[in-house]
Formats: C-alpha cells, structure tokens, sequence
C-alpha cells in the first residue's frame, strides 16, 4: 500500500551535499574530478547563440524578393561589421545609389528571396557556471558540466527570492522570534548573510541592500513586503532569477513567524563561517527549496545525504512543525498516529494525528497539516 | 477487440499515479476497485512504470485479481486473472508544452490555438506576424521558452506565402532545443497554406524535425483541426513521451496509444455529449491550472444543420495551490473578498493565501480557512470561464451575410459559443470540487462561478476517473459511457436561474414553479422564486420529476422572455435548486448587506456548520 508522506525542510548541523553545476547547452568543462574547487571558480563555460537582427533588405532597396540575391554584396556565412554595407542598389545614376549597412556587428545566418530579409547574426554570448559550494568534483558531466561534492551545515529554507549568493553569516540575534530592525543593519553587515529569526521587513531588506548585504535570512515575511521589494505581485512560486541585489530566504513562511529553535541553533553555530546560499524556490514538479550550505571541510568523516522521498512516513516522537492555522509555525513532535479518520471544524474528515507542543499543550490537526523537521 | 472484460486504466499525473480496475458485469461495466500511488517520473526513481505497477498492485490487493506476473501486466483476462486491456494517460513532467504560430491573431493563430488545446497541450505563447512584437523578440521568446514542440500555421490554401515564410524563418533563427532530450531536434508541425509547404520545408527541415500536415485553416470560413491534433498526439508518443524516464516501456505496456490527460478528458466529454445530444461544459480545477472543456451544438449557415463544437481551453496560471496566488493576482482581492461572510484583514488573508502556494499539500482545518478557499475557488472558475468564452468563438474574418434581425442582435462572426442559456449539464473536477466537505459547496461553488442560466444539470467527477473514461472510450465507447454513468460522475441536482433585465427589488417574484416528482404522493409542489432568494428542494439522486416554469415579465427560464417552459429534471445530492439572484449575479455591494445575502444563501444551501456567519 502507498503511504502518505509528509515530506519536510531539511536542517542539519552537518551532512554530505552534492551539487550539479550543468549549462544551459554543450560546452567545455573546466574542472577535474578529485579537484578541489572554490565557491566563486568557473567550472564550465559555453556559448550561447548571439541574439538576431532581422533586416527588411528588400523595402528599403525597394526590389522584389525574389530579386534580393543580386542585389546582396554578402552571402549567408560572411562575417560583418556594424556600419558595413550588406546590400547595395545598382541605379544608373550613382547619385540615386541606396546602400543597407549592417545594424550589428555579427555573421549573415540567411537571405531569404521568399520574404525579402536578411538575418544578421550577433556575436555569441559566453555563459560560465561557478562551482557554488567549496569542495571536490567527484563527477564530470560530459560537455554539460560537473558535481561538486561538499561537507558542512545545511538548511533548506521554505521561500526565497535572489539567485546564488556568498557571505558569512552574521547572526543578530540571540533567540528564535527576534524581528530584524533597520537600527540592526550597519556597513558591518556589508558583503555578509544577515540572520535574523523572526520578521524580516522590506524596510530592514532595503537596507541590507544598501550596505551592500550578500543575503538575508528570517522567520518570516509579509507577502505585502515581498510586493514591495518585487515591484509585483509574485502569482506563482517559481523564484531565483530576481535582480534585487541580495538574495533573501525565510525559513518558516508569510506572516510573522519565528525561526524554528533548531534552525536558529544551526545558524548560530555557524556565525562567521562562509556561506552559499541560493533564494531559486520551485513548488510544482521537481521541488526546490531555497538553501543556505555552510561548507566545513575539515569536519568528521561523511554521513551520506539523506533524501527526503526515501523516509518511512511519521512516527512518534518525530519532530515537526505545523504549517498551517489554527497552529501555524508551532513546532512540537508526533504525539499520537490516529488511525481513524476524523471530523475536523472545516466539516471535512481526514486523517489526523495529535501533536505535542515544546510547551507539552496537545492538539489534533491533519496529517496535511505538518511537516518533518528532518536531520 | 475479441473480449473485453477487465480493463486496468491509469492515468500517470504529475504527482499521484491513478488506477481504477473497470469489469463487465452482466452487460454493463463498472468500476469495481482503484488504487493510487507516487508518480515516479522524477529522481530518485527515474522510472514512470514503478508507479503504476505500485498503483496496480495496490488494486490487486483490493480486489483480489492477479493482474501482474512480477513487473508485466498478464492478458488477456481468465477468471479471477489478468486483464484484457492495459491503457493510460499522462500529464507528468507538466504536460504537452507548445507554441503556436499564424499569420494573423485573431484567424491562423487562434485556430492553431485551438487546435493545440484540444489535443491536451497547454499552449505557452501565440506568435503571429501582426502581434505587435519586433522580429528579435519573438525570436527570443521561441528560445527562451524551449516548448516540446511547434505548430506553424498560416495562410488559407492559396493564400499568403510570405508571412507563413516570414515565421518560419524566426523559428528557424531562434534555433530552439526541446525541453527533453538536448540531442534532439524540435519537432515543428506545419498546417498551413499548402503552396508554403516547399518553401517552409527549404527553412525548416533542417534545423527541425518537421513533419507536414493538411491546413488547419484551407478557407477562411472552415478550421480543419483533426489532422494536425493526430499529428500532435503522434508526436507526443514518440517525441515526448519517449523521452521521459520509463514512458518507452510503458508505451510497449498499453494496448491502445497512452493519450495527454487533457486530451482524453476531451474525448469522453464529446462521447457523452454526443451520445446523449446534449451540450456540456466541464471544469478541471487543479493546483496549477484549470481546464475547461465545452461541447455545444452550432447551428449552420442554413439555419438546419448542427453540429456539435468541442472546445478546450487551460488556463496556465489558476489553480488552488501552486498558483493560488496568481488568482488573488488576477481576480483582484476585492472580488476574493466579496464570496467571504466574515471579516479577514487584507494582510493577513494575503499570508494565508501566500502560505497555501509554498506549502501546497496543507488542508483547511478551520471553516474560515476553507471558506477562504472557496471563495478563491470561484474566481479561479470564474476566470477560467472568461479565458474559454474569448477562445471558444465562432470563426472570426468570415464574411457572412447578416439579416435584419442579426443587426439587432449585434451577432457577428468571433461571437463565442458558450450559451449558458442552453447549457445541459456542467461538470466539475479536480480537488476543491471534488473533495469538499459538503456537495452543497460544490454545487453553490459551480453556480456562482459559472452563474448557468435557465435549467442546468450539476454533477462532480469524485475521484477524477474521466481521463482514464477518455483514453477507454477510443477502445469501447459503450464500457466508457457505462461507468461515465454509473460510477464516475455524482449528479448534484439542476440549478434553475432565471435570467431577467434586474429592474426589480429584492424579494419580488421573479418565476413561480410547479414540481411533479415520479411517484411521488400528494401531488405537485408549487411556489414562488423571489428576486436575490436562494432556494433548495429536496430531489434525490435518481428520481427524475416534471418541472413547469412560469417566468414572470422581463425574465426568461429558456423558452424567452415571460414565456412558459415544461421540462424534466433530474435529482441529486443536492437537489433542486432555485437560483433567484439574477444575471449576471447581483451581490450587494455594501458590506453588511451582503454579508446577510451570503448569509443567507449559505444556510438555504446549507453549505456550512453555522450557516457561514462566523467561524
């Protein structure tokens, strides 16, 4: 029988994380399996296709289609530059002569005597991938890329916004549920990862911003903030392309939410140690989170990384916290599974099971309802 | 087939893997067992078969039937072993992702869109030579997009050349890579002019795998969509779905070509539609997009000929999770607010709603939480609707000729086809209908978002089997139609709304009613609808009773304005339910006055605990 499974963030003090760095098409590796790599090093590197620049040759000679090739003094193939003449009208009066000049520098892709226009093709774009996490290659993708392989701290946030980031993380507060204030950002936060664990504003993000913060990461955020900070109203859950200057990561979700104590304790413990973070979050198929890695080479030997689609379901005494109301953002642990289904206040009857807080208070919520803290 | 006895049927979704068992009982068939389990498309697993053959197995402890021979699926069926036919469906990996392109909007490019929709692919963006884009942006956008495959067509037979060309060449230009699979070539299907074919194949094929079909458009005042929709599901098969992990194996499985989800909910709607010569509309609301599909019957230009229009149309971006914010986002909080009888901060309710996108899976556990999603439900249906009736149109730049009376009407070609007024039966799918906790909020969720006028039979798909209907029906149209009947849909009852001009205050008649019910002692039950009064009569489910409508002045139950109109309704879960509050529906504007409509209308239906007023 399948079994339902309530998959969960992962937070863990220390762990073995492996990494696929691939781009976007073929193209030339530049690391070694067994080399070690550096957060900020071009592993890969390819070219992408330059942009097209289409030209109506044959409106502005004033010929017909089917007429352009005679009238063409480049050919599908030749290099161009911006300014030179690709096409030339042949009147008997030189005075009356209408030349095309190339609007970019780039190679002629095609001349097309069915629709008159000349494709001109701009120069190719290069696109390198970082190796992200410091650690080893233990893989070489063939022309697309490689696997970096890291040891250290890791947590999986629930949502965030901002691309790859790197900066040690400076933590500012002492307990889970601190709110980050403006007061708290100074030019000592410049080029690290703010820890914040409750509230994170978008007035605190602005700053963070503006003394030059890598990231920022908290409890919660109010989706009107996210508005503000994005410039739009985010429809659907697919982050990490945003050009907003830091890269921002809240662990638990919207509203004001304290940071789960063992996140906060994990994070703590890394103070000062440099950090990879990624905001990219995913919520369809293909599930991503956003992450912080704080890499520790040096640590103790490996425990192979756990995957989360590989966990055996609930049990008592497990760690969770629930996401959704009455109790949202309260973290307890698996009281009791209850085999029954049961009536809950929305009407509807569904698998339930009780939950027992940090404060020993029990409640019955839906299975649906909670989710793992995972190691 | 020689024999068809047992059917094993799955339907490969994005997440959960379906399989229903169906088996001939007597000279019907029913479904008897289902079974679910993950969709292993994605890593770790990497294998789309482990999921179904877990799904199977789940039915083979159900029902008792050995239906697998370790990892094969033993046929044909002998006694209480194996099955006679295997077939599925498949929406995993996000579907049959497209792009489509014609010469111009709003003619080619809209046929091509349509002609996309019906064929289950959800389509990620119209090009067309007047679209208002610069050359290098639609030329960007092909390749950022990276569709699984392109539809090209343009020009009637005879028609442009250059424009069709024109596209061809962007196409060509943008170099595009499929989404899976980076050692192969796009597939691109040109339907378009067929004088361009030569010219389209000098730029195209070889750059692309391009495939050449019939004009989806030979004359202006004719779409021929099939052959390219055959071409489309041909491509699917072999280019798509062998691609993702473990399809090629599980295509060997099947006994009939594994159809896109959509494409074969399509294909059951126009089954039952055309069997039972009605017209359909059915709504799929999921946690990404919504589907609508319709089937209504179009009278001809000799005013005798009918024929009926299937049309579908997904919308990308509404849905009850993953883009549930995208539904504030477009609905506007104003409209999300006006369907809820209690007080939420704006803030807070945008929390919320943020909340549900990131963590999808989570259920309402408090009324107010469920009212809130109900209330996003139906602006998500609502809008749904709106993007289905600017698709769902008759053929636009048709010259017709236009009598008198047609002026009057305003009536034209690119009028949409969707009639509320002669809608038959409106069926609802997908989680927030089909596992609310009462039918009554399915069925008060289905009327206020789609408002059906006139006399409108409800039902809900209750465990999503129609895909599973669809993909059957093109093997046994009768197998299909049975468990259709019997086991895949639940009848909710008929709305009755008429529909009137508004002038009139609250509580005023609008229509009275004389219900006879079959068998039923005591003779009929008459009443009156009042005008804004939501009112429910018992009729259960199965028994059918003769309905007589007398609409008052200015309002129109279906036989026109004022006019009298005998029927046949049917029962359900729900019942009969008599929907006064006119159209388009008239929901007070003021806060406490509408909270008291809602008020209300929620305990004529009793749709929650406490009639809705406070959670």
């Amino acid at each position: 029988m399948a079994h339902a499974y309530t998959p969960g963030l992962r937070v863990t003090p220390y762990t073995v994380l492996r990494r696929s760095r691939r781009l976007p098409m073929k193209g030339l590796v530049l690391a070694r399996v067994g080399e070690t790599v550096h957060r900020e090093q071009v592993v890969a590197r390819t070219e992408l296709p330059g942009n097209v620049r289409t030209m109506n040759v044959v409106n502005r000679l004033g010929i017909a289609a089917d007429e352009l090739h005679t009238f063409m003094l480049k050919k599908e193939g030749d290099s161009v530059q911006k300014g030179e003449a690709i096409a030339a009208s042949r009147p008997l009066i030189k005075w009356f002569k209408t030349t095309v000049e190339a609007e970019v520098d780039g190679v002629v892709e095609s001349i097309s005597a069915v629709t008159g226009q000349v494709l001109l093709r701009e120069p190719p774009l290069p696109v390198e991938v970082l190796a992200y996490v410091d650690g080893s290659i233990v893989e070489v993708l063939a022309d697309e890329g490689v696997v970096v392989e890291t040891r250290g701290a890791f947590v999986q946030g629930i949502f965030g916004v901002g691309g790859e980031a790197y900066g040690p993380l400076h933590v500012l507060s002492d307990a889970p549920g601190q709110d980050l204030t403006v007061e708290m950002i100074d030019a000592g936060c410049a080029g690290r990862t703010i820890v914040g664990t409750g509230l994170v504003t978008h007035a605190v993000i602005d700053k963070a911003r503006q003394v030059g913060a890598a990231g920022i990461i908290g409890g919660g955020m109010h989706d009107s903030d996210l508005r503000i900070l994005l410039g739009y109203d985010l429809g659907v859950a697919i982050t990490g392309a945003e050009d907003i200057g830091l890269t921002v990561i809240v662990t638990e979700g919207f509203g004001r939410i304290a940071m789960a104590r063992r996140t906060f304790d994990i994070l703590r413990a890394c103070h000062g140690r440099q950090a990879s973070l990624s905001g990219a979050t995913q919520i369809r198929a293909g599930v991503m989170r956003p992450e912080i890695i704080v890499p520790d080479l040096g640590g103790a030997p490996p425990i192979a990384e756990k995957d989360a689609t590989h966990g055996e379901g609930m049990r008592e005494g497990d760690p969770l916290r629930v996401i959704r109301a009455p109790y949202f953002g309260h973290i307890g642990k698996v009281g009791r599974l209850i085999a029954e289904l049961q009536k809950v206040e929305s009407g509807a009857s569904v698998r339930v099971l009780e939950v027992e807080f940090e404060d020993s208070s029990r409640a019955v919520v839906p299975r649906a309802n909670v989710e793992l803290i995972e190691e | 087939m020689s024999k068809l006895d047992v059917v094993i049927a799955t339907d490969c979704g994005s997440t959960t893997t379906k399989a229903i068992l169906i088996e001939r009982q007597g000279d019907i068939y029913r479904q008897t067992c289902r079974g679910e389990a993950p969709t292993t498309v994605e890593a770790p697993f990497e294998d789309v078969t482990r999921g179904v053959l877990n799904a199977i197995q789940e039915i083979e402890e159900l029902s008792g039937r050995q239906i697998l021979d370790g990892e094969r699926i033993i046929t044909p069926a002998e006694g209480n072993r194996g099955v006679d036919i295997y077939i599925s469906t498949s929406s995993a990996g996000g579907g049959l992702q497209m792009m489509v392109a014609g010469v111009v909007g709003s003619m080619t490019g809209e046929s091509a869109q349509r002609c996309a929709l019906g064929a289950g692919a959800i389509v990620m963006d119209v090009l067309a030579a007047n679209d208002g884009r610069l050359p290098h942006e639609k030329i960007e956008r092909i390749r950022h997009l990276r569709p699984d495959m392109v539809l090209l067509s343009g020009g009637t037979d005879g028609g442009t050349i250059s424009h069709v060309v024109e596209l061809a060449e962007y196409i060509a230009a943008a170099d595009p890579r499929p989404r899976f699979g980076t050692g192969f070539e796009l597939p691109v299907i040109f339907a378009g002019n067929r004088d361009a074919q030569s010219e389209v194949e000098r730029v195209l094929g070889s750059k692309t795998a391009l495939h050449l079909t019939e004009n989806i458009r030979p004359v202006l005042e004719r779409e021929n969509l099939g052959p390219a929709r055959h071409v489309i599901h041909d491509l699917f098969l072999e280019h798509v779905m062998a691609q993702a992990p473990g399809y090629r194996e599980l295509m060997a499985w099947t006994g009939a070509p594994i159809m896109p989800t959509p494409a074969a909910v399509g294909q059951i709607m126009q089954t039952i539609a055309r069997r039972q010569g009605i017209n359909v509309l059915g709504v799929d609301i999921g946690g990404a997009t919504t589907d609508v599909f319709s089937v209504f019957t179009v009278i001809g230009d000799d005013g005798v000929s009918a024929e009926p229009v299937f049309n579908r149309t997904v919308s990308a971006n509404l849905g009850m999770s993953y883009s549930i914010s995208n539904v504030l986002a477009e609905a506007t909080m104003p409209n999300v607010v006006r369907w809820l009888p209690v007080d939420i901060d704006e803030a807070d309710l945008r929390d919320r709603i943020k909340n549900k996108m990131i963590r999808p899976t989570t259920i309402p556990h408090m009324l107010e939480e469920l009212q809130i999603e109900h209330a996003v439900a139906r602006e998500a249906l609502r809008l749904a609707l709106v993007q289905h009736r600017e698709l769902a149109v008759g053929l636009k730049g048709v010259q017709t000729e236009r009598t008198l009376s047609d002026a009057f009407e305003q009536s034209g070609s690119g009028d949409s086809l969707i009639d509320m007024m002669s809608l038959d039966l409106l069926v609802g799918s997908g989680g927030v209908l089909s596992h609310a906790p009462r039918r009554s909020q399915t069925a008060a969720m289905l009327i206020d978002a789609f408002q059906p006028e006139g006399v409108t039979q409800l039902a809900v798909d209750s465990i999503f089997m129609m895909p599973h209907l669809g993909v059957l029906a093109s093997v046994d149209e009768k197998a299909a139609t049975d468990v259709f009947e019997r086991d895949c849909i639940v009848y909710l009852g008929t709305c009755v709304a008429p529909v009137g001009d508004g002038k009139v205050k609250a509580g005023e008649p609008c229509a009275t009613y004389e219900l006879t019910i079959d068998g039923a002692a005591g003779g009929a039950t008459r009443g009156t609808l009042g005008y804004g009064a939501l009112d429910l009569i018992p009729l259960a489910e199965g028994v059918e009773a003769d309905l007589i409508l007398r609409p008052n002045r200015g309002w129109n139950v279906g036989a026109g304005a004022g006019q009298e109109l005998r029927t046949r309704v049917r029962g359900g879960v729900v019942g009969l339910v008599l929907d006064g509050r006119g159209r388009p529906l008239d929901i007070p504007e003021d806060l406490e006055a509408r909270r008291r409509s809602l008020t209300a209308w929620n305990q004529a239906l009793e749709l929650y605990d406490d009639s809705g007023e406070e959670a």
